[in-house]
């Protein structure tokens, strides 16, 4: 049952990335091309997401707890501290780099581009050295 | 050039945002695609790794899913230097885990919540986002 579950949302999550164009990283490059060639879409696949998001989770937040679990688990933490900072200005970069992050990259495997084939390894390796940490 | 198109990124974001409310209305969690990817990888376990590995595996049927409903492979432009991508998917993959969460749980679901550490983080690798494209595209010599 989760793993139902969570195949139709990983779906749907993959499917708006596709159709919004965030997982062509010519489209994010240019997003992030203040300078050159600057295609804002990208702004507005971040508008339409966060607003969705933030009006369901105000209606979800209300009940007492989730369908299928016991409670939510929300992220508790609230300090910004120097490992959060220097992990997304890392992140930035590779972004910057690639015009990929993680959600793309997968929805992008099938699709088989060489450069996708050689982020994704190198995304779960970073992935598997930072937890370690 | 890429072409402006704000009504289909606007869809998906729509979409993106409504797996995203899914996620919290029956799981109960942040759809945070790092958080979910990474934890599916040592150290094990976890006891959640069915919905995880469920969610994954979405994700990269998506665009079998969007072939068979359109007819049509999505379009992609990905860039070809191989150890430039490489390097690009070690930072994304390690900046990601350590910052505690990527575009999705700090720019989609953090952002939806208010969060400050997210707001944070988003401004953070937008920023360096910005710069790394203005030094590789217009910076060095060119």
């Amino acid at each position: 049952m989760p793993f139902l579950v969570n195949l139709g949302l990983g779906l749907l999550f993959g499917l708006g990335l596709l159709v919004s164009g965030m997982a062509d990283p010519a489209k994010v490059l240019n997003f992030l091309d203040l300078g050159g060639a600057w295609d804002p879409s990208l702004a507005f696949v971040m508008a339409g997401a966060v607003l969705t998001t933030a009006l369901g989770y105000r209606l979800v937040l209300r009940r007492p707890r989730p369908l299928l679990a016991e409670a939510f688990q929300l992220p508790t933490r609230r300090a910004v501290d120097g490992r959060l900072l220097l992990g997304a200005a890392l992140f930035g970069i590779g972004w910057g780099l690639g015009g990929f992050c993680p959600g793309p990259a997968l929805a992008s495997l099938g699709l088989g581009a060489p450069g996708t084939l050689a982020f994704l390894p190198a995304m779960l390796a970073g992935m598997a050295l930072a937890r370690r940490l | 050039m890429t072409e402006f198109t704000p009504w289909s990124a606007l869809l998906g974001g729509v979409l993106i945002g409504l797996a995203a409310v899914g996620m919290m209305a029956l799981e109960g969690r942040i759809a945070g695609i790092s958080g979910i990817a990474s934890r599916l990888l040592p150290p094990w376990p976890d006891a959640a790794w069915k919905g995880r590995l469920g969610f994954v595996l979405g994700l990269v049927a998506a665009p079998l899913a969007a072939w068979l409903a359109t007819g049509d492979a999505p379009a992609q432009s990905v860039p070809g230097n191989l150890p430039l991508m490489a390097l690009a998917g070690l930072l994304v993959g390690f900046g990601a885990v350590l910052g505690h969460g990527c575009t999705s749980g700090h720019g989609v679901c953090g952002l939806a919540r208010f969060s400050p550490r997210s707001l944070a983080a988003v401004l953070t690798f937008m920023i360096t986002g910005f710069l790394t494209v203005a030094l590789m595209r217009h910076g060095l010599g060119s």
